[in-house]
């Protein structure tokens, strides 16, 4: 879809910081997206040392990219001709399993809010069994760069 | 509609699970600066404005979120927004 291309492009990620694949779905109350974790990524040669699992942090951030960071760019009307200034302000995040290396996870967000430039998103991450990996709270401040 | 202290005892109630400065919290005055003094984040400032609208039942506009800055002009705003219920 070109609409969720153009999400993507927007995205003021690259690698290897970029944790967004596809998106499947999005409109104003919520998005859904997916990350494969490349066998080869940095972080899994020393967490943890010979037995490589996906840190939290990361998961975290997969699930504000997707999450709050894409939705955020449809919510904001003017994101897609303008750049957006974006601050990750809070998370709080409850693991349940882990992801091992070249594994697909899918991530799903409900907005709560988005007012005053603040996105308040409840998120979670499936595995590609469906099974739930980690599940919460995350919000982040987002206006594009020409706004007042 | 609440006295001027009231409107205070109810906005610290409010902003207090936010503050990061205590003593400053302590100190509180209608001068009182929620970002430079009580070292709130601009991201719980919103959510102050939010429970703020629900406390009172009223709406506050961008506008008036922009000038939300301190004690004093967040109980000028609720007594506008009030006033003109």
């Amino acid at each position: 879809m070109q609409q969720f291309d153009q999400i993507i492009a927007r995205l003021p990620y690259s690698k290897p910081f970029l944790f967004v694949d596809k998106l499947h779905a999005v409109d104003e109350n919520g998005v859904e997206g997916s990350y494969t974790f490349p066998e080869d990524s940095a972080f899994y040669k020393g967490h943890f040392a010979n037995r490589p699992v996906t840190p939290g942090v990361i998961l975290t951030e997969v699930m504000a990219q997707i999450g709050v960071v894409c939705l955020g760019i449809f919510l904001a009307t003017d994101a897609l001709d303008n750049d957006l200034e974006i601050a990750l302000t809070s998370t709080q995040v409850d693991f349940f399993r882990p992801v091992f290396p070249s594994e697909t996870v899918l991530v799903r967000s409900t907005k709560d809010y988005f007012r005053f430039h603040k996105l308040k998103c409840k998120v979670e991450m499936l595995n590609s069994n469906g099974e739930l990996v980690c599940r919460g709270t995350i919000a982040g401040m987002m206006k594009s760069k020409n706004h007042a | 509609m609440e006295t001027k202290d009231e409107l205070i005892t109810t906005l610290k109630t409010i902003v207090k699970p936010y503050v990061q400065d205590e003593q400053a919290f302590q100190n509180l005055t209608e001068d009182t600066d929620f970002i430079k003094d009580l070292k709130i984040n601009s991201a719980n400032l919103v959510d102050i404005a939010l429970d703020v609208e629900e406390a009172y039942d009223i709406e506050i506009d961008n506008e008036s979120m922009e000038r939300m800055l301190t004690v004093g002009s967040a109980i000028d705003i609720i007594r506008q927004k009030l006033e003109a219920k």
